[in-house]
């Protein structure tokens, strides 16, 4: 499945940025080709990348293009520093070192015949994003579809073409909230927990894929739970400063795993003694 | 046709209430209807009743000097609107923006204030829903507040 992977894992292969579009003030969507045509770019909805912007550093990012789309990788960058903000300003036809993919991913394969739960927050949609295409693609494979996402205000929604374009699909309900809302906005106005009530879920046949900023992981893991969820169906995605990707420096421990290599998808029963550790 | 009664009992947010304190309730309630654009109610004025939203959003606002109103919350389906009517001063901290054609059940705070003076343990059950209203805006809130999608 991993296409990009040589023999050497720090090794980066060359990639080519074919776009970049803006999603919202600070962030940005870029596709990325193989140099070299005989790379293809398969991955698993949930993993990521190391993308080398040459001369600056690298970085951990994860796809969240078209599982189904193999001629190049997307990926939806946040510029929040020097790193992010170079490779957010790259221009089409600019080279990009990329490693991987890496990681476990979401569990997509065991979510099949079931009702799929997910709930995002801000960028967390993000790595999301290629489990719904995998859904709308396989539709006759999975049950019901429930997205939830919620953003800092409507100016920090991603995809909002595809949310309104994923919600008229059959079987499908998608929610949007945010937090501040301001006069012209109609929707929704409350953090992602709030949406709950409104959701039409049915837990016991239901698996949940959580991705967002981890105090909203943990709020959002307990409403499931509360839902009827059981806890081995619900499923986080974990950040931490990732470096080789591969399991060998340390930088991403979290407990006893590490990020890269047993995630960044864990099950919630797996995270949750360490979610309420202070300082881990 | 739904009567009253029913809507009242069949309302998650009485659900488990004794039958007999169900038809103190619906001696309080009534059927209402809201434009999109109006104001049930706004910040300051008396706060009388409650409602259990049927369908329909209302905004919550804030307003504050020399910026358009901050909207806090949207209540919608299935929500109740409005807890102002159940402690004193009895007035109300926000506005009550009707987004979309809302539909819903009024009931009158001042007279269930008297029912449940005069009843204790309708009281209690009052409350009680109420106190967990409260308790998961309250945490809504401190979230909101956290703006966790600004952490790093």
């Amino acid at each position: 499945m991993a296409t990009a992977v040589t023999t050497d894992p720090m090794l980066p292969h060359p990639y080519l940025v074919q776009s970049v579009s803006k999603e919202t003030a600070d962030t940005f969507t870029l596709k990325l080709a193989p140099e070299e045509k005989s790379n293809g770019s398969s991955f698993r909805p949930g993993q990521f990348s190391m993308l080398w912007v040459f001369g600056v550093g690298e970085l951990p990012i994860s796809i969240s293009g078209n599982p189904a789309e193999h001629k190049h990788l997307t990926y939806t960058v946040r510029s929040v520093g020097q790193a992010t903000n170079a490779l957010v300003t790259q221009r089409v036809g600019a080279g990009v070192g990329v490693r991987g993919p890496y990681g476990t991913g979401w569990p997509v394969d065991a979510a099949r015949g079931r009702d799929v739960i997910i709930v995002a927050g801000g960028i967390g949609l993000a790595p999301l994003r290629p489990v719904i295409y995998e859904v709308l693609h396989h539709r006759e494979d999975f049950g019901r579809l429930v997205v939830l996402y919620g953003a800092r205000s409507p100016h920090d929604l991603l995809y909002r073409q595809e949310l309104a374009a994923w919600a008229r699909q059959r079987e499908t309900q998608v929610l949007v909230t945010v937090d501040y809302g301001g006069m012209s906005w109609r929707g929704h106005v409350g953090v992602v927990t709030t949406l709950f009530k409104y959701a039409r879920l049915k837990p016991a046949q239901s698996v949940a894929m959580v991705c967002g900023p981890e105090i909203m992981m943990r709020f959002v893991a307990r409403e499931l739970i509360s839902h009827g969820l059981s806890r081995n169906d619900v499923y986080l995605s974990m950040e931490r400063n990732m470096k080789c990707a591969v399991g060998f420096c340390g930088h991403c421990q979290y407990g006893p795993h590490f990020i890269c290599k047993d995630g960044p998808v864990f099950p919630y029963t797996q995270m949750r003694p360490l979610l309420e550790k202070y300082e881990l | 046709m739904e009567t009253l009664e029913r809507i009242i009992a069949e309302h998650e947010f009485f659900a488990g209430l004794e039958s007999y304190y169900t038809g103190l309730l619906v001696g309080c309630g009534a059927n209402v209807r809201f434009h999109p654009g109006t104001y049930i109610f706004k910040e300051g004025e008396e706060a009388n009743e409650f409602y259990l939203i049927r369908s329909g959003k209302v905004a919550l606002e804030l307003f504050a000097p020399q910026h358009k109103p901050i909207v806090v919350e949207t209540l919608s389906d299935g929500d109740i609107l409005g807890w102002s009517w159940l402690l004193p001063p009895y007035l109300w901290k926000f506005h009550a923006h009707v987004v979309e054609d809302t539909r819903a059940i009024a009931l009158d705070g001042k007279c269930l204030r008297a029912k449940c003076e005069q009843n204790h343990d309708l009281g209690y059950e009052v409350l009680k829903r109420f106190a967990q209203i409260m308790e998961r805006r309250l945490e809504a809130t401190r979230m909101q507040l956290l703006d966790v999608y600004a952490l790093r």
